[in-house]
């Protein structure tokens, strides 16, 4: 049953990144390519109409969470206070932003709000990217010193950075070189996406200068992937070893890699669509790989005191998750259809729509 | 430790209390905006439309921000009740897994398409999605009332060695007694604040003299729908709620009533009287005796216990602003019916778009729902303290046991800050959105 959740919550974690990483990328790309008004109004308007419903999947998981493993929720909620406060602020300015700069007809008004989006899409990005470093870096449970626990065994505290920036120290930050690489990596990634996403949804004037973006970037991204994995070997030297145990899962990181490298032949590309396809196979690929490498944990402890959690020791009981199963694959599927029956409505290039509330 | 519960408990009460704002009108105001919808369907004359329309633009923005200071909601149970969410998840998250996934999706989903598929979809499908945001958001209300009716009265659970309550029976979630009447309760008491603003902006625009036929047709719906949910507020739901308070919290209850001492016979009802906690008696107080007896057992003469019957602990731990809270909302609450009676009884004698005095009151009278609202809330949330679960586990063993209380208060400032200018610019655009009014609709 624990197993079961665990995929349900990663695919709906998953498909929230996938739906809302292309409205963050939106934001990237608006706040760094788009120069004229027309172009400003477009790219906002293809993530303004979709914001509020793919930001649903991300209540659902954290509601999903909640049920199914209340231990790991409260760890990791209380753990990374701070940092998931100010993801919650973004969260409110990218919003705002969104659905403020149509309100008004004054220059000034539209730029302070698309600085909001433009801003808080980037630094959401960097910050779920950082987030995931955390949670296959690890932290230290317990809150461990000398030996000695100052929490529970499953509680933590991180602060956002320590004077070493090092994730090999006893405590680390949330911020360090290694999971910065990794919100760097999200950084990019989800502009790719966002990118794509413009030029499938918008006739904007900079759609053909976009695709170029996207090729220097999946440069980057490569150089990025390679020196990531190269830094995790150094964090934690038996991170592969999920894939050599269970080859299978290699599936995963094979995903990543078809887009990584479908994603060159960008310029050749005819069909939107497919480019949208590899990138967001960037994104499943690249979540579902790092989710594997550490299964069936979901938070390593990096101290000897406490065991990490796992699945089965933060779940709550067999009854509850077995009955929230026949909801969950009902509302699961209620989940899907809405989501396809509005994007098919909303299908098309937004240019000409009526978007004005 | 005692500032970590304080910040803690203030920060979830301020940025609950601001959320609040917004849903109260939401749910209200989806029912009022079918209304309408259906009314165009059935008389296809425009003027119904446009009101539907325009009542959307408006709950757009409250959507809006009830769904960004909603997130913050959920997010706050893992970050400052971390204890709270690691013993009870198993329960009440099963309740607000649903709300995300059976109610707000809907009501995300369907409300874009309303906004933006009238033409793709023609009028019975439009009413359709106007409908299906209309269920999503009573169901939204409904599962966060049966995770709130399960920290009030606790069901269906049992608890482990650990200390973790685990779902025995998941069905009891929702036939818990608690449930039905809070239910009932808060969803119409949300009508009446919507009733309150429709009724407020036809006042408004007639008043003004602008759009004065749009100002006649909201007076009218915002009245008539005003008083049968100021009616169905205080009874019978109102009355069903209290006596659930007096028969599972009966040291609530004596607190909210402000009675010190227990009577031989029956007890008296309280109309005014400030709490005097050191001498444990109420200043000022005008009461009607036996009143309360009566309406609660329906028997002139049944006692009912005071605060004295009760151990410290077991009391709820601010008294007085539960006893004001209490009084506030039930004051308030006597009031709208006799404005709605008054405003309806002048409607029928045709007088009521002339009366201007009455037109004035019920215009300034629009934030008084809302604090009517939201003091009901603070009712049944510190009524049930000492407890975050009641009688089984106190608010002080909920909070997050890393989290300093310089970080809550840190976050809590930026709450506030935030908050602030979300408020303004709400302000600005619902303010702007009434002066343009529903005429100049562009779609």
């Amino acid at each position: 049953m624990e197993i079961f959740w665990y995929i349900i919550i990663a695919f709906v974690l998953a498909v929230f990144f996938i739906l809302d990483g292309y409205d963050f990328g939106t934001g990237i790309v608006h706040l760094f390519f788009a120069k004229k008004e027309k172009d400003k109004q477009v790219i906002a308007k293809s993530a303004g109409l979709f914001w509020d419903s793919n930001e649903v999947w991300l209540v659902a998981a954290g509601g999903m969470l909640f049920m199914a493993f209340p231990t790991f929720y409260a760890s990791v909620f209380s753990g990374f206070y701070l940092p998931l406060i100010i993801v919650l602020w973004l969260i409110i300015f990218r919003a705002i932003g969104l659905e403020f700069r149509g309100q008004l007809n004054y220059q000034m008004w539209k730029d302070i709000w698309d600085t909001s989006f433009g801003v808080s899409s980037l630094l959401l990005a960097l910050f779920f990217g950082i987030a995931l470093g955390n949670i296959i870096r690890g932290v230290n449970l317990g809150g461990v010193e000398n030996g000695v626990s100052a929490y529970e065994g499953h509680y933590f505290f991180l602060p956002l950075w320590n004077s070493s920036f090092s994730p090999l120290t006893e405590h680390p930050g949330v911020i360090d070189w290694f999971t910065i690489t990794i919100g760097l990596i999200a950084v990019v990634t989800l502009t790719i996406h966002g990118a794509n996403w413009v030029i499938l949804k918008t006739n904007s004037s900079i759609n053909l200068k976009l695709k170029g973006v996207i090729f220097k970037l999946n440069i980057a991204l490569t150089i990025l992937t390679l020196f990531s994995l190269f830094m995790w070997q150094i964090v934690n030297p038996n991170s592969l070893n999920n894939f050599a145990d269970k080859p299978y899962l290699l599936i995963f990181p094979l995903i990543y890699l078809t887009g990584l490298i479908g994603l060159f032949f960008i310029k050749k590309i005819k069909k939107d669509r497919v480019a949208f396809l590899l990138s967001t196979m960037l994104i499943l690929g690249g979540i579902t790989s790092s989710l594997a490498s550490i299964f069936p944990i979901i938070l390593p402890s990096i101290n000897n005191t406490h065991e990490s959690l796992t699945i089965y020791n933060t779940s709550t009981s067999n009854y509850g998750l077995s009955v929230a199963f026949i909801w969950g694959i009902i509302g699961l599927i209620l989940l899907v259809i809405y989501a396809i029956i509005q994007k098919r409505l909303l299908g098309g290039k937004v240019d000409d729509m009526d978007y004005g509330h | 430790m005692e500032d970590m519960i304080f910040y803690d408990r203030l920060q979830f009460a301020f940025t609950i209390t601001f959320h609040y704002i917004f849903p109260q009108l939401t749910m209200g105001l989806s029912l009022i905006i079918v209304y309408f919808k259906w009314k165009y369907l059935r008389s296809n004359i425009e003027k119904y439309n446009n009101a539907a329309k325009f009542f959307m633009k408006i709950f757009a923005v409250n959507f809006t921000m009830g769904v960004v200071t909603g997130i913050p909601m959920e997010f706050q149970f893992g970050t400052n009740w971390a204890k709270f969410s690691e013993l009870t998840g198993g329960i009440i998250g099963q309740t607000l897994a649903m709300e995300g996934m059976f109610s707000f999706f809907l009501e995300s989903s369907f409300l874009a398409l309303f906004i933006f598929g009238e033409k793709l979809m023609g009028q019975k499908l439009h009413f359709l999605t106007g409908f299906l945001v209309f269920l999503g958001s009573w169901a939204s209300g409904w599962f966060i009332l049966a995770t709130n009716a399960w920290m009030q009265h606790p069901v269906g659970y049992e608890i482990l060695e650990n200390g973790k309550f685990v779902l025995e029976n998941f069905s009891a979630l929702f036939s818990n007694p608690w449930l039905l009447p809070a239910f009932l309760h808060n969803q119409m008491a949300s009508v009446v604040t919507s009733s309150f603003v429709v009724a407020s902006i036809g006042a408004f625009y007639v008043i003004r003299k602008k759009q004065v036929e749009y100002g006649k047709l909201f007076l009218k719906t915002g009245v008539i729908f005003g008083l049968i949910s100021s009616l169905l507020v205080a009874f019978p739901t109102g009355d069903w709620n209290a006596k659930n308070v007096a028969k599972y919290q009966p040291a609530t209850f004596a607190a909210m009533e402000g009675i010190f001492e227990t009577e031989e016979a029956g007890a008296e009802i309280v109309l005014v009287g400030q709490p005097n906690m050191v001498e444990k008696k109420l200043d000022n107080k005008i009461a009607v005796p036996n009143i309360l007896s009566f309406l609660t057992h329906q028997d002139w003469n049944q006692q009912i216990p005071g605060m004295d019957q009760f151990k410290e602990e077991e009391l709820p731990d601010n008294i007085p602003a539960l006893y004001y809270s209490y009084h506030i909302m039930v004051g308030l609450g006597t009031i709208f019916i006799g404005v709605m009676l008054l405003a309806l009884f002048l409607l029928w004698r045709k007088k009521l778009y002339t009366f201007k005095p009455l037109l004035w009151f019920i215009m300034f009278l629009v934030p008084f729902p809302y604090i009517a609202n939201i003091t009901g809330w603070y009712t049944a949330e510190l009524g049930r303290q000492p407890y975050l679960v009641y009688g089984l586990l106190k608010t002080s063993d909920g909070v997050s046991p890393t989290v300093s209380s310089g970080n809550t208060l840190f976050t809590l400032l930026g709450f506030v800050a935030l908050y602030m200018l979300l408020g303004f610019l709400f302000l600005v655009l619902v303010g702007k959105t009434i002066n343009e009014g529903p005429k100049l609709q562009k779609h």
